[in-house]
This record gives C-alpha cells, structure tokens and sequence, in this order.
C-alpha cells in the first residue's frame, strides 16, 4: 500500500518537520507533550521505514523507491533519492535506533529537553539522507549536516571536557570530508553529472584513481574510524550523552562503512585493489592493537569506544579483503567476496544494535551513580539482578557467542577472510579471545563480587521505561543472530552487482576501448 | 519422526525459558518440576529414538529444521543427523541430566545460605540454578545432533555460555568469578582454532554439512598449503589439528587444561554434570564425528596422541597432591579425558566413545557423591578434616565404592571394559608415537588407582578429623541426594559388560565412525575378544590389573595403615612434591605471560601509542603546530603603520627588479 508514496522522502522530513514541531511545543513549557509527540514521530518514521523493507525487490541490483527531481540546474544538482540492498536496511536501522535513543532520554534529560529531541529527529532525517542520496551533492549536505545536531548534542549536553570533546570530534571528522568534496568535485568535472552512479561508471585513470581512493579514505576512516585516525572516538564518547553515545556508535560510525561500499570500491576499483593491503592492514591493526587498548581501560564508555573500533575493523575488513579473494588460486570454489561483504554490513547492522545497547547499559549506570569508572562498581548483580542478566547477555553479544548477531558477521568475515590468507583469518579471529577478554573482564569487575561500597548497595533496579528498551534490543539480537536470512536475502543482488563491476577493472576497459 | 527430534532439545529449552524468565512466579517447586519434567520428557524421547536406531533398525536421520542463511552459494543451516553416535549421546546427555536435576533439589535446598542476606540475585538463585541447566541440556543436545559445523559450533559456544554462567553461579565469591572467567577465556582459545578449521572447510568444500565434507575428504587429502614460510602441508592435517585445538580447549586437553581444576568453584551438581560427563566430552565426540577426517591424516592422529597421553599422565600426576575433594575428582577427570584422546589417537573412536560413556555415569556418581559429602560436612571439602565418613553415610560410602571401583578399572565393572580396551588398543596401534602413549596410560593405571583410593580412604576410613559441631550433625544425605547415587551406581557396575560386545568389538556404530583400513589396532585387539566374561578373566592377568592393584595397596598403606609415611614422603620428594602441587606452574605462567603480559601490551599500546604518538604528537600535535606559526606569524602583525609601510615599499621593490630582470 506504500509503493506509490515517497516513502525516502518521508523518512527524511517527516523527523526534520517533527523536530522543528517538537522545538515549538517544547518553547510553550509543555515537556510530556513535547516527548510524546517526538516518540511518535520516532515510531511513526520506524514505520514507515519498514515500508522499504516490504517493498523491496531483493531480485533486482537496481536502485529503489528512487526520487529525482532537479534542485541546482545550474550544476546539474539532483534531490535524487534511492535504496538498493545495502543502503535500505542501514536506514531501517537508522529509524529503530532513533525510537530507542528518544525513549532512553525520556526524563533523563531534564536540560533543554525539547532541544535534546529535537537534535535527534534532526539527525535522524539528516542520516537517512546520507544513506539515501544518489547525487553526490545532496550527499554531501546530508553528511555535513549531520554533523551539527551531534556537535551540538555533545557540546550542550555532555561532560566536563566536552569542548576539547567536540572540537575534536569536529576538526576530524571535518578535515576528512574536504578532501571528499574535492573529490566529488573533480569527478563532477570529469562526467559532467553528479549521481553517484554515473560516477560508478566514470573512467578513470590509475593516477587519478589513487588521488580520489585517498581523498575517500580520508573521509571514511575518520568516520569508521579505522586506526590510526580513531582517537576522536573516545574522547567524543566519553563526553556525549548516552543518547549522543548510541547514535554515534550505532549509525554515524556505519556511514564510514556505507562510504567505501558506495564511493570507494565502485568508483575506483582498480586503486582499492592497488592498496587493499593498506586497509587490510589497518583493518587488522585495529582488531588486535585496539582490543588490547580496550582491555586496559578504566572508563566504561572508553571500554566500550575502543571496543567499538575494534568490530568495526571487521567491517573494513570484510571490504577490502574482496580483492585478494578473489585473486587467491588456492581458492578453488571461487567464493567467499560475497561472503565477505555480506559479513561486513551484517556486521555493521549487529554493531548498530550491540554497541547502542552497550552504551545504553552504561547509561543507566550513569544515570545513577554519576561515574562511569569500573573502579567505582563491583556486585551489581547483587542489587540490579534484572540490569545484570541484561548486561551479561549484551557484554555476550559483543562477544561474539554464537545466537546473537555480533558471532553472524564476525564468522562471515573470519571463514570469508581465509579464502584470502589462512593468517588474515587467523588475525582476525583473535578477537575470540582479545573481545572476550575485555568484555568479561569488565563484566567481572562492575556486576559480580561483593557489593563494592555504599553507593553500589543503594542502586534501583531498571524501571519499566529501560526494561522496554533492554528488551527491544535482546529480541532485535537475538532474531539477528538465530535467523540471519531475512537480512541477507536482501543484499544478494545488489552485492553481487557490487562485486561484478568491482570485479572488472576500469583500466582495462580503457585499454580496450583504445 | 523428525517432530520427536525436535522435541528433544526444545523440551528443555521450554524447562530453562520457563523457570528463568517466570522464576520468581512460579517459586522453587514450579522451577523444578517444569525443568525436571522438560528433561524427563527428554530423556524418554531420547531412549525411545535410541530404540528405533539400535533395535527397530531405523535409518540414519539427516535433516535441515531451518536455513539460518544463504550467502555466496554456502548454506548456513540448522539441522540434526541422528544416527547411533548421536543417539547414545543424547541418551548419556539427558540420563545425567535428569538425576543431576533430581540431585540439585537437594543440593540446593540451603542456597540461600550462599549468598549475602540483603542480595536481590540471591532470591531467585535456586530457580535460576534449574533453568541453567535445563539450558545446559538443551546446548549439549544441540551439539550432538547436529548435521553441520555451524550448529556444531552453536552449540559449542553455548555449552561454553552455560558452564561461564554456572562456574560463577556464587557471583559473590571472587574465586569462583575469577574461574568463570578463565574457563571462557581459556575455551575461547581453543575455539579460536576451532573457528579456524571450519573456515578452511568452507573455503575447500564449499559447504558446511558434514556429509558434504565427508564426501569430499579425499580430495581434500589431495591438497597441500602454505601456511609459514615454504613447508607444505597436507590440507586435512591442517583442518584436523585446527579442530582438535577447540577440542583441546572443552576437552581440556594440556596445555589448555588450567581452567577445569578452577571450574570446581561451581555447584557440585554442575561439576558433575558440565565438568565431567557430557560437556568436556565434546571434544571427544567431535573428533570421533570427524573420524572420516582424522583418519586421512596420521599426523593429526599422533599430535592428537600425544596430547592425549600426556594429560592422562600428568593430569593424574597431580591429583596425587590435592586435598580438596572435587579438585581430586577434577584431576582424574582431566586425566581420563586424556584417555579418551589417547584412544582418538589410536583411530579407536568407539572405544573413546565406550569410555566417554561409562566415565560420564561413574565420574557424575563420583562427583555427586563428593557433594553429598560436602553437604553433610556442611560444605568444608578439604579432605584432611574428613575420615571415618563410612558408619555416617552408608549409601554414600557403598556408591563411591562402586565409582572408585570402575574409576580403577577393577575387573567387571564398567571403567574395566573401556580403559582395558584403550590400553589394548593403544597397545596394537600404528599410530606414530603410540609406544610412549602405551607407557603412559598403563603408568596412569597406578596413578589412578593410588589417587582414587588415597580420596577413598581418607573420607571414608579411619579417623574421624573434623570439628564436634561438623560430627554431631553428620548424616547421610536425602533421597533427593541418594536416589540420583543409586540411579548413577548401577550403569557404573554394568553398562561396561553389557556394551562393550557391540559397542566396541560390534558393528553398533555401523558407519557413523569411519576407520581407515591401516588404523585396524582395535580389530585386533576384538579377535581376542569372544565374551565379556572372558574379557573380565583376562583381565585379571593383565598388567593394568597389577598395576591398579598395587596403586590401591600403597594408598592404603601410605593414608591408613602408616600415615606418617605419607608425610615422609613427601619431605622425601619435596622438589617433585612441591612442582606437582604448582599444577607445573602452568597457572602462573599463564598469570604471568598472558594475564599481566596483555595487560602491558595493552598498557603500552595505549599510553605511547594513542596518548602519546597519535593524540599527543599527530592531533594535539598539528593542533600545536598551528599556533606555534601563528604565533610567529602574529608578530609581523605589529599594528605599526610604518612596519606596513615599510613592508609595501619592500614588496614594491622586489616586485619591480622582478619584473625588469625577468
């Protein structure tokens, strides 16, 4: 019934309109008005997100539910909208994740509260338009403009050191996205067309191929981030609020992802395969090295930062590791690229729920103790019992155990990784034992052993708000992780048009046509 | 057909759903009749598939319930392969469980004592204990039927989830949250390999179904890899030792073996349960599953071996000098455990499977057994402040015979028939490396016999060291307690004499164990065999009998007849005395190589490397960069009209003799 609506369209403005109204409700003093109009638009946006889901054709690579229509003739600029396989269930994850973060600020925030939803249906819209653009140009707006919701969620409601936090945040990310412009620029230049997919297609050569992969990477690794530009993250999560927190780490770090999948591979194959051991490198870098980052840390939302970056490397990973699968000769059935870049946005959809319910369990620490220090807890379980099994279940997920969805992507990866070089896997699956570690060392320390002092003895268990939540989140990984197929069907067609144009290089062809 | 296999592992995940999430509503009884009545219903269902596959001649099962995921033509799918391997599992997994569930009734009756009066997670221990492990139950029969390596893995993992949860059931308790910990650490390594070995049997077979891969092990075999530098190896090799390390890790095989000694700090219930019959044995059903795989390579037979002999032998080493109850019990089991790994080396996988069996009734005996002790000793386990146990417990004292009895091997009753028949078959295998196997695993005959009885007699027999208040309430323990004793005492006197024809020197396990035909030393040792009764004769004239004869004589003279002789010599060997009491320092090496030498990894990584080079010298260093140039740059902003003046005339100038040179 939703095939003739703009159903992207909606997705976009129904938040950003939603938010401008929960700003006005919000300047009249009526706060319980104003959150419950902000979570039905959150839900209503959830819904309609769905739309995409039961309309998609997943038998076909072609965009879907495309919008086009001109918006700067002048420079051939499109509001030129569309979903294919790897796109769509992003946004879907995008709008459930916004319900679960409005519902978690509830009567958390009381500063601002009406500015605090507002930012987040702001955001919510602006992210979904990154996902959903095909003209560069409106990509790019979209891209930029996410970024001052959150600058400004950090900067007003976060911690003590949320200056340095957000400038950080800022100049990095910022620096990234330049050269990207540029890039965009140029290739404006070169086709006279700003869609993404007459890019796909725009030749190239070698040098300039390299020059535009470097300028993408630039982008995109601040923002997956994949080592050594990730210090940002930390620091910004460390001082966003839990919502600022979750969103960060359960969408904003997976546009990085969705950057190289729709930019990087595509549009310069022939230079990501030149320096895929770069990223290779770096990928694996982050797995290990940061893992025992990670296990050192005293903050818990530091913890879980590092050790967001950590699964994250899974999905660079899984990318650029395509190349050499499929130039492996010991790799006799000649599969295993599909796998792998299945396994990377599976692995970003799992991230998006696990790391969202991680920091949302830090939260309600916070919410009550005010310190996010491990050395600050010790016996939680003792007076939360209901918060505990819920933490251990969550601190499982980011474990990888097999039923949830954080063993889907990372097994996909792994097995798919072999196919390249039995030490890429070998690598990788370190983080059996270096995720395990830190999680269930931290674990240890805040939820079991005897009640640690006074403040821990005088905890409330979850009220009914954040058991709602916690559960949404359980079933979310659980239907993940024990039935993977309803969100793998969709990618098939489009990830194997993905690796049949990334398969054929575009010197070649040049080569050929000469 | 296919509904009953169903049935099985959802029964008990309906039991554990049940009382974990509606414990506190429906109190203890509604815990533990749900769980008891979801593995009763289990344990029926399984014997009565048992019956169809053994004496109705039902066909082998193989069958998908769902398919988890399709990607990249490699289906990812659930599913079960019920043949006779499976079925005798199944029937061991839910028959242990059952009476372990019986016996926790008892166990348990006093947690509340266990925990601080004021804690919340302490309320609902007792029903959180029943879904544990009904949850345990159903991870373990989704290991055993399963037909892939996916839900293999699943149920691996799960199983691992289950025995972390029950290890730290007391979280209040540091050691016991310490011991969780390891123990999922240390298995995780093993699944590290593990995890490593399906990914090369994906990428060379293209599929995950073990009939598939079957069907296609001798091209594999065909293969060879690089894998360091230019050596070469045999495909399947490398896949057989990748999977043995995750069988090395729940197995518990050295050297990762540190965590099962630790996961003692668990309920007893669940050490007999988890920790002795069914979850450690994974590894062992694994590898037998695999036979048409580690049969093509006889390297992976005698790495496989020589682990095997080397954790029958040391691990029981060290059972010698423990003086916890259930850390004696824990030693023997790592020591059998390497029994059975021995007899998966010798290519005798229906005599690993014998011996899994009869071990898992007489080793949950033992075990349930050591905890209706510590129940009347009101939980002290050290054994030094036991003695004279027999006049108090009689059940107790009689079952514990019985089990210490098979554990020996003692002629006729179960443990006999299967350690007797790996000792052979090691004996007559062909297996590299197999004459050192043989020595250890008779050596580990006496050590058996000499730590099984010096535990037997210092509980049972002679004086009595414990406290008056301890004295005055000792009492056998409940039905609830005994029953599951009896129930357990009966398979561990017979099922061995009742089996052993068709089990081992039988056609039972039909093709679901594949031997290559030079791997044969069990046949031989089957051409000697024409009867149990006969196997029970020549047994007495065996050397194994000697030997256990002699270990249980010097237990009984060093710990009752002369006790100070015991103590001499120890002083004697106190260097030995002292390396076996260290477990070979393996605990600390580990605390000192991995625990603290990751955490200054971590440390170091993190201090120079993200603090002090990226932060420090890339970002806050640029940052720095920027206004330090600024702050020269700054200077020629004087705000002097002349110094601009100044500058402009210089600029003009230079720009004219540009101009006119050039």
């Amino acid at each position: 019934m939703f095939s003739d609506w703009p159903l992207l369209s909606l997705t976009i403005w129904l938040p950003i309109l939603g938010g401008v109204a929960v700003l006005l409700i919000g300047d009249k003093g009526d706060a319980a008005g104003m959150r419950r109009l902000a979570l039905l638009i959150s839900i209503v946006t959830f819904l309609l997100s769905l739309g995409l889901y039961t309309g998609f054709d997943s038998s076909t690579a072609d965009m879907q539910f495309v919008e086009r229509t001109a918006w700067i003739p002048g420079f051939d600029i499109y509001y030129y909208l569309g979903v294919d396989g790897i796109s769509m269930p992003l946004i879907i994850l995008t709008t459930f994740t916004t319900v679960l973060v409005i519902l978690a600020g509830w009567d958390v925030i009381q500063k601002k509260p009406a500015q605090y939803m507002a930012a987040f249906l702001f955001m919510e819209g602006l992210m979904v338009g990154v996902f959903a653009a095909l003209d560069a140009m409106l990509f790019y707006v979209f891209w930029e403009g996410m970024l001052i919701p959150m600058f400004i969620l950090i900067g007003v409601w976060g911690g003590e050191r949320r200056v340095y936090a957000t400038i950080k945040f800022f100049i990095y990310t910022f620096i990234g996205s330049v050269f990207m412009l540029v890039a965009l620029i140029y290739m404006y230049y070169q086709g006279d067309s700003f869609s993404i997919l007459d890019m796909h297609k725009l030749k190239l050569n070698m040098d300039e191929q390299v020059l535009i992969f470097i300028a993408f990477l630039t982008a995109f690794a601040v923002k997956v981030p994949m080592w050594p530009v990730h210090t940002w993250l930390p620091d910004a999560h460390v001082e966003a609020p839990t919502g600022g927190s979750v969103i960060l780490a359960a969408i904003m770090l997976k546009i990085g992802g969705y950057g190289f999948l729709r930019f990087s591979l595509p549009i310069t194959p022939d230079a990501s395969q030149a320096l895929d051991w770069l990223l290779i490198s770096m990928s694996l870098i982050a797995v290990i090295y940061i893992s025992f980052v990670a296990l050192v840390q005293k903050d818990m939302k530091k913890l879980v930062a590092y050790s967001s970056i950590a699964h994250m490397g899974f999905v660079t990973l899984g990318i650029f590791v395509v190349f050499q699968i499929m130039a492996n000769p010991a790799n006799a059935t000649g599969s295993g690229a599909v796998l792998a870049l299945e396994g990377a946005i599976v692995q970003m959809i799992s991230h998006g729920f696990i790391s969202g319910a991680m920091f949302l369990m830090i939260g309600v620490l916070y919410d009550r103790m005010h310190t996010r220090e491990i050395d600050a807890y010790g016996g939680v379980v003792h007076v939360m019992p209901v918060f505990a099994g819920f933490a251990v279940f969550f601190a499982m997920s980011n474990a990888g155990l097999p039923g949830t969805s954080g063993f889907v992507g990372e097994f996909m990866v792994i097995i798919a990784s072999y196919h390249a070089n039995f030490w890429y896997a070998f690598l990788a699956a370190t983080t059996l034992v270096l995720g395990a570690a830190y999680t269930l060392w931290m674990v240890k320390r805040v939820y079991f052993g005897e009640v640690a002092n006074d403040n821990v003895r005088a905890l409330k268990d979850l009220n009914s708000r954040e058991f709602i939540i916690m559960s949404i989140l359980v079933v979310a990984i659980l239907a993940l992780g024990l039935w993977p197929a309803p969100v793998v069907d969709v990618m098939h067609a489009t990830i194997e048009n993905l690796l049949q144009h990334v398969s054929q290089s575009k010197l070649t062809i040049l080569v050929v046509n000469q | 057909m296919e509904a009953i296999y169903l049935a099985i592992p959802l029964s008990a995940l309906i039991g554990a759903v049940v009382a974990g999430l509606f414990g506190a509503r429906i109190g203890r009884v509604g815990a533990h009749s749900v769980t008891i009545l979801g593995v009763g219903i289990a344990f029926v269902l399984s014997l009565y598939v048992l019956y169809q596959q053994v004496f109705a001649g039902a066909e082998t099962f193989n069958g998908t319930v769902y398919t988890w995921m399709l990607s990249d033509g490699i289906r990812f799918e659930i599913g079960f392969l019920i043949d006779r391997l499976t079925v005798m599992m199944m029937a061991v997994v839910t028959g242990v469980s059952l009476a372990v569930h019986v016996y926790t009734i008892g166990y348990m009756a006093d947690e509340d004592d266990n925990w601080p009066k004021d804690s919340l997670a302490g309320k609902n221990a007792y029903q959180r204990f029943f879904s544990y492990i009904s949850l345990f139950t159903f991870s373990m029969l989704m290991l055993v039927m399963s037909n892939n390596f996916l839900q293999l893995f699943f149920g691996w993992e799960a199983v691992g989830l289950v025995s972390y949860l029950l290890i730290g059931f007391w979280t209040v308790r540091p050691t016991a949250v310490y011991a969780n910990m390891k123990a999922f650490l240390v298995n995780r390594v093993g699944d590290f390999g593990f995890i490593l070995g399906i990914a090369a049997v994906v990428m060379y077979s293209g599929s995950l179904d073990y009939y598939d891969v079957f069907a296609k092990a001798d091209q594999l075999a065909d293969i060879s890899v690089t894998i360091l530098g230019g050596t070469q190896w045999n495909l399947i090799t490398v896949i057989c030792i990748l999977l043995f390390i995750g069988a090395m890790g729940k197995s518990a095989q050295v050297p990762l073996h540190v965590w099962l000694p630790d996961s003692m700090e668990g309920p007893t219930p669940i050490s007999a349960l988890i920790h002795a019959a069914t979850m450690v044995t994974a590894g062992i059903f694994m590898v037998s599953r695999m036979s048409p795989l580690f049969e093509l390579s006889d390297v992976a037979l005698s790495f496989v071996m020589i682990i095997g002999a080397v954790t029958a032998l040391f691990m029981g080493l060290v059972g010698i000098v423990q003086n916890d109850i259930k850390r004696v019990v824990a030693y023997s089991t790592l020591s059998q455990l390497g029994y059975m790994t021995v007899a998966l080396g010798a290519s005798a996988y229906s005599a690993a499977i014998f011996h899994l069996m009869t071990h898992a009734f007489f080793k949950a005996l033992l075990f349930l057994a050591a905890g209706s002790v510590i129940i009347a000793m009101h939980h002290e386990q050290d054994m030094r402040k036991m003695g004279g146990l027999k006049k108090y417990m009689p059940i107790t004292y009689w079952t514990s015979l019985v089990g210490s009895l098979a554990l020996i091997g003692f002629p006729g009753l179960s443990g006999f028939f299967s350690k007797d028949t790996i000792i052979e078959a090691v004996h007559h295998s062909s297996t590299p490396g197999h004459e050192i196997a043989y020595m250890a695993v008779l050596a580990g005959v006496f050590i058996t016999a000499f730590y099984s009885f010096r535990m037997f007699f210092l509980v049972f027999h002679g004086e009595e060291r414990m406290d008056k208040h301890t004295k005055e309430h000792l009492r056998e323990s409940p039905w609830v307690v005994t029953g599951p004793l009896i129930a357990l005492a009966i398979p561990s006197f017979f099922i061995g004499g009742f089996t052993i024809g068709s089990m081992v020197f039988g056609d039972y396990f039909g093709n679901a164990i594949y031997v290559a035909e030079q791997h044969r030393g069990l046949e031989i040792v089957g051409q000697s065999f024409h009867s149990a009764i006969g196997f029970v004769e020549h047994g007495f004239a065996g050397w194994a009998f000697y030997l256990a004869a002699a270990g249980v004589i010097a237990a009984w003279y060093m710990y009752l007849s002369n006790p100070a002789s015991a103590a001499y010599m120890k002083n004697v060997f106190i260097l030995p005395y002292k390396l076996l009491q260290e477990k070979y320092y393996a605990d600390k090496a580990n605390e000192i190589v991995f625990g603290a030498g990751s955490r200054n990894l971590g440390n170091g990584l993190w201090k120079y490397g993200d603090v002090t080079m990226i932060d420090g010298l890339l970002v806050n260093g640029s940052a720095k960069l920027v206004a330090w140039i600024s702050s020269i740059v700054r200077q020629l902003q004087t705000g002097m009209l002349y110094h601009y003046a100044f500058a402009m005339i210089i600029g003009v100038l230079g720009l004219l003799t540009a101009f006119v040179l050039f």
